[in-house]
This record gives C-alpha cells, sequence and structure tokens, in this order.
C-alpha cells in the first residue's frame, strides 16, 4: 500500500461528505479563530495602556513635597514649601542614575492675545523638561541658558493653546501673548501629545523658564515639584533610592526624621495598569479556552460519530484487501487534512475577526503569534486525535463485525 | 473441466462462544472446489453457510481443520496477509451490495485496486473499466448508487469483485434483495462469467437460483448434508427470454 494512494483514498472520502468535512472542520475553525480574536483583544488593550503609559515616560521619576514640620507642628502636603533648586544640584550631583532633571513649577491663569483669551496653566521648567516628559517641538526653538538665566520672557505653547489664541494650524512663533499681565515672546510650538490616560489634556500647556515663573508670575522662593528621568526602566528604582538619600542629605534629615518629600515612578503606575490590563487577558483567554474546548469537544463527536457511521465501509473496504493500517492511516490522513485545513482557515478567520472588531469598535487589537500557535495546535491535537482514536478501534474490528455493524 | 484444485476443505470446524454458550457453527467439513466449477452452496438459515463462506473468504479463521487456497494454507497467515490474499486472489459479492455512497460505479470498481500498490492509476482505471464492460455498464460508469437499479447495483459489485482477477468468486446470497426478473438477469451475468472460466462460489437459500450452478453442496446443522452436480442445469438467459414481458418492469429501485 503506498502512501500516494491512501491520501487518494482519504481525499476522495472527504469528497463524498463535503457537508460532514465542513461541519468538522467549522469546529476547528471556530475554536483556533475564537481564541486568536479574544488574547489579541486582551493583548490589544493591554499594549494601549502601556504605550500610554511609555509616552507619558516610562523611566519618570517625580518629587512632591510632603508635610513639613516646624516645631512640632505638621503642615501639611499642600502648603509644603520643602523642595528648593539646591535639590536640583543634589541630585545633579550625587545620583548617577538619574540623566535628566529639571524643577516644575505651575500656576494657573489667563492667557490674553489680541482679543481672544484661555484659562490655561503654565509650567516653570528647564530645557530639559521636554525630554523627561516626552514633549517634542514642531517649531521654533527651546529657550536657551541665558534666557533661563536671566528670567527671560519667553514661552512654549501646546497645540490647544494655539488653536484657542490663533486659530487652527497658525504659527504662532514670534508672537507676543500675556500670561497673568506678564508679556511673553513665544519662541516654539509643542507637538500635539493628546489627552493622558486620566484625559487631561496635555496640549493645554504653556512652558517658561523655571525663573521666570518662579519670580515673575508666582513669586516664590521654592519649588513645587522635581521631574527626572532615570538612566532605563530598570535603573528606575535605583534611581529612585539615590534621589532618596541626597534629598534627605540636601535637608539634613537624619535618624528617624520623616521625609519631607514623596518621590512617585512612572513604573509602579504602568505595572499597575500592566496587573490589570493582565486579569484582562486571562478573563478573555478563559472564554477563549472555554470555546476551544466546545470546538474541541465538536470535533470529537463528529470524528467520532463519522467513524462509527462508518463501519460498514471500513468492513468493505477490508473485505476487499484493506489491512487494519490502510484504514487507519486513512482516517488519520482525513482528520489530519480536516485539522490543519480547519486550522489555517481558523487562523485567517480569527485574523480577519481581530480586525474587524478592532476598526468597528475602535479597540486596539494585537494578534499575539503565541496565540496562533497555541489555538493553532491544540485545534489539530483534539481533531487528530479523536479521528486517529475511533479509527483504530475501527481498525481492530473483524471484517465480519464491521460488515454486518448497523 | 480442468481438474487443478483451487479450494482444499479438510475437517474444518468454527465453533462461537456467546457468553457461556457455545455455537458448532461448522462441525468438521471436507470439501473440494476446482478451477472453473459453479458451485452452489445450499442450507437453511442457521445451517453453517454462510460461516462457511466467510472462512472461505479469509474473512475468519477456523476454529480448527485446515483450509487451502489456490495452494495457500490460510492457517499459516496473520490478519495484514490475509488481507493481502483478499486483495489478490478473491472476489466478493454480497447481498447488500455493500458499494460506497455518493461515490461513482467507476470509483466503486476501482478500490479493490487501491489497496494493491503494484497497479498504477493509470491501470486501475483501465481494469475498472473492462469490468464494468463486462458486467454491461459501460454506459454507466459516472453514475452514482443512488442513480442506479438494485440489479444494476449488484453488477457494479460483481464488477468490482472481478477487478482483481481473482481466482474465485464468493457470492453471499447474491440475488437475496432482487426480484425474480433481476435476480435471473445477475444468474445470467455469473453464467457468463463462469463460461468464461471464472471460479464462483454462491451461497444461496434457493432451490431453483441453485439450478443455475453446476455443482450444489448442501449444508444442515454445520455438516455437509448432500452433494451432487446439477445435472438439469437451466440456463438464466433462456429463462430470461421466457419471461412473460409485463413483468418486464423492475422495480427494485
Amino acid at each position: 500500500m503506498n502512501i500516494s494512494n491512501l491520501f487518494k483514498i482519504a481525499i476522495n472520502a472527504l469528497r463524498r461528505n463535503k457537508f460532514r468535512a465542513f461541519l468538522t472542520m467549522l469546529g476547528i475553525i471556530i475554536g483556533v479563530a475564537s481564541v486568536i480574536a479574544m488574547l489579541a483583544i486582551g493583548e490589544g488593550s493591554k499594549r494601549s495602556i502601556q504605550q500610554q503609559m511609555s509616552s507619558m515616560g516610562t523611566n519618570l521619576i517625580q518629587v512632591m513635597p510632603a508635610s513639613q514640620e516646624r516645631g512640632g507642628v505638621q503642615l501639611g502636603n499642600s502648603n509644603a514649601e520643602s523642595l528648593t533648586l539646591k535639590d536640583i544640584s543634589a541630585i545633579e550631583k550625587s545620583c548617577p542614575d538619574v540623566v535628566a532633571v529639571s524643577p516644575e513649577l505651575r500656576a494657573s491663569g489667563q492667557v490674553v492675545y489680541g482679543n481672544e483669551n484661555w484659562p490655561t496653566s503654565i509650567f516653570g521648567i528647564n530645557d530639559q523638561y521636554l525630554n523627561i516628559k516626552k514633549y517634542d517641538l514642531s517649531s521654533g526653538r527651546m529657550f536657551t541658558e541665558n534666557e533661563i538665566k536671566t528670567m527671560g520672557k519667553v514661552c512654549l505653547v501646546g497645540q490647544t493653546v494655539v488653536e484657542k489664541l490663533f486659530g487652527k494650524d497658525a504659527n504662532p512663533v514670534g508672537q507676543n501673548i500675556r500670561f497673568n499681565k506678564v508679556p511673553m515672546k513665544i519662541i516654539g510650538v509643542l507637538a500635539a501629545k493628546g489627552e493622558n490616560s486620566f484625559g487631561r489634556d496635555q496640549d493645554d500647556i504653556i512652558m517658561a523658564p523655571y525663573t521666570t515663573v518662579q519670580k515673575r508670575i508666582l513669586a516664590i522662593d521654592y519649588i513645587q515639584g522635581i521631574s527626572m528621568s532615570a538612566a532605563s526602566e530598570q535603573k528606575a528604582d535605583a534611581a529612585i533610592t539615590e534621589v532618596e538619600n541626597a534629598l534627605r542629605k540636601s535637608h539634613k534629615l537624619t535618624g528617624n526624621d520623616n521625609d519631607d518629600f514623596r518621590v512617585f515612578s512612572q513604573s509602579e503606575l504602568v505595572s499597575t495598569f500592566s496587573s490589570i490590563s493582565n486579569v484582562l487577558t486571562a478573563l478573555l483567554g478563559a472564554i477563549a479556552g472555554i470555546s476551544l474546548l466546545v470546538g474541541g469537544i465538536g470535533i470529537m463527536n463528529i470524528m467520532y460519530v463519522s467513524v462509527t457511521e462508518r463501519t460498514r465501509e471500513i468492513g468493505l473496504r477490508m473485505s476487499i484487501g484493506g489491512r487494519g493500517i490502510d484504514i487507519l492511516m486513512q482516517f488519520l490522513i482525513e482528520s489530519v487534512l480536516l485539522s490543519v485545513i480547519g486550522g489555517i482557515l481558523g487562523i485567517i478567520l480569527g485574523y480577519l475577526a481581530s480586525n474587524l472588531v478592532g476598526s468597528i469598535m475602535g479597540w486596539p487589537v494585537y494578534v499575539m503569534s503565541s496565540s496562533v500557535i497555541l489555538s493553532f495546535f491544540v485545534c489539530s491535537a483534539i481533531g487528530i486525535f479523536f479521528g486517529w482514536y475511533p479509527a483504530r478501534k475501527a481498525a481492530g474490528l473483524n471484517p465480519i463485525d464491521a460488515l454486518r455493524y448497523e | 473441466m480442468e481438474n487443478s484444485t483451487i479450494i482444499q476443505v479438510n475437517q474444518l470446524h468454527k465453533d462461537f462462544h456467546v457468553g457461556e454458550v457455545t455455537v458448532r457453527a461448522l462441525r468438521g467439513i471436507d470439501m473440494e472446489i476446482h478451477k472453473g466449477e459453479f458451485v452452489a452452496i445450499m442450507g437453511a438459515s442457521g445451517s453453517g453457510k454462510s460461516t462457511m463462506l466467510n472462512i472461505l473468504g479469509c474473512l475468519e479463521k477456523p476454529s480448527s481443520g485446515d483450509y487451502q487456497l489456490d495452494g495457500i494454507n490460510m492457517g499459516d497467515l496473520n490478519r495484514n496477509e490475509l488481507a493481502g490474499l483478499r486483495n489478490k486472489k478473491l472476489g466478493f459479492v454480497f447481498q447488500a451490495y455493500n458499494l460506497l455512497p455518493r461515490t461513482s460505479a467507476l470509483e466503486n470498481v476501482e478500490l479493490p485496486l487501491y489497496y494493491n500498490s503494484k497497479v498504477s492509476s493509470k491501470e486501475r482505471k483501465e481494469r475498472a473499466k473492462e469490468a464494468l464492460n463486462a458486467v454491461g455498464l459501460s454506459d454507466r460508469m459516472h453514475h452514482m448508487p443512488n442513480q442506479l437499479s438494485g440489479g444494476q447495483q449488484q453488477r457494479v459489485a460483481i464488477a468490482r469483485s472481478l477487478v482483481n482477477d481473482p481466482v474465485v468468486i464468493l457470492a453471499d446470497e447474491a440475488t437475496g434483495n432482487l426480484d425474480t426478473r433481476t435476480s435471473y438477469e445477475i444468474m445470467a451475468l455469473f453464467q457468463d462469467l463462469n463460461d468464461k472460466g471464472k471460479t464462483i462460489v454462491f451461497v444461496t437459500h434457493e432451490p431453483d437460483i441453485a439450478r443455475f450452478t453446476t455443482r450444489n453442496i448442501v449444508f444442515r446443522d454445520g455438516l455437509i448434508k448432500g452433494e451432487h452436480p446439477v445435472t438439469d442445469r437451466l440456463s438464466a438467459q433462456e429463462m430470461l427470454d421466457n419471461l412473460p414481458p409485463d413483468e418486464d418492469v423492475d422495480v427494485s429501485l
């Protein structure tokens, strides 16, 4: 018996029973496709959260003031004035894992240009801030060292501010605006960044040298926060420790003194969100697993029934000279063909369904190759096993019993 | 008639164990069938004639005794070798035709040759066409079994049994599902094949069908009760010609 004859026999047998073959494949197709689509949705949402997080800078570390104590009296977080420009130089000096650091001051107010005005926030920062917060300039330039030193009345504006004051797509570089009555020249425009994951418009912003905001607008001698980048996401934890030590030293805190500052890192937030979306993926994966199981049971059923129903055919094939191994091989080839074709169709369908859901619902989807491989092999294995198992029983039958089978 | 022996059976026994009970289906059969014979094995149901045919067809092994088919002792063979023997030396015709559904007559006839790796696909097609030709169905080659009448289906089955050029054709109640006229047609075909030299063993319980053969062996209770050559052999073709024309309707579809 040669293998090409067996293939012809198996293909002829499948051709004779197109509908049954289709039903068998359907179980595999649905199983594979649903696993791929479900996991693609889960993975897509996870990735989109991660992407948003990293667009805020995954290695971002922020320092906020915490409650100070004066003569045993706690002053509370919001009034804390514990951070100063000295802390910036302390961090620059003694924190090797911090690659960029910027003071951060914030003032709210009304910005005016001609007869247009708009309420927004001005951030006082240094020239590293854009890197730290992943902002880009779409036109113009960053302010210079000299402009920082001299409290230069220059600023960068975000797209929302541009739109409100100058109209969409205008280029306001070189124009003068006023923020809380302080006149400032626009030297650069920030590229659009969109909303962050909490829904805050990151383009509704003006940036100016921290000295300008500190002295000309807020008239204070402390700073409201420090933003910095760790060398990498992996080094963020080491960087946090270094920053804490540097600040304790610079604030002359000893022994049991409480920190008068708080250090946050973005990666903590990222891991929180990642674990939420991991739960989501696991949930969808479980649903997909159930559909794989249901599909698998469907495959078992139809394979088992089709072998049982064809017992007489098996008897006939034996009586005209088919050996047990020939019968077994025929059914094995049939189930391999069904499983593989069904699996491939399922992959295609799963891929299409993922993208369809993605485009109709606007959900981010990402088809993982691991889910494709897993579902394909699980379904194929089920199909082949449950084609093989009853066929093996049939192949062991007495030809007479198989022929007489009702 | 040539005297070379095709089938030689000595003291053949076959027991079936059904629960605690042992059914002795064959209780010591001696039989010889020669090349070119057309033998009818007759007997009531339960006489052991079907069991005998299954053993002759190498579908079942005897409990004891010897069986030589064309010089080969089947007691020495394993399952796979028996399958090979069936494939090359035997042709089966069943009462229920046992054609594969949704498969053309030609493909049904080709089937045994698929299990013979020595036959190329070209030769397989040619031999199947020849066999269909021999049973007078060359114009029905691409019909499905459900498009054929009972008699035509049985002819396809006969063509299938012929295609591997067997040393003996074994037919089990091959006319059992057919009306009188169609039975005569099938018997005429068997007689024609026999005249061309085919050895045929035909199991039946109908005495008038047995009269178309050359020798009758009568089974009762697992033993051969009688055996006689057919002296007043009938020609199925003549019987067919003499049938009144009003019975000329084939209702076996």
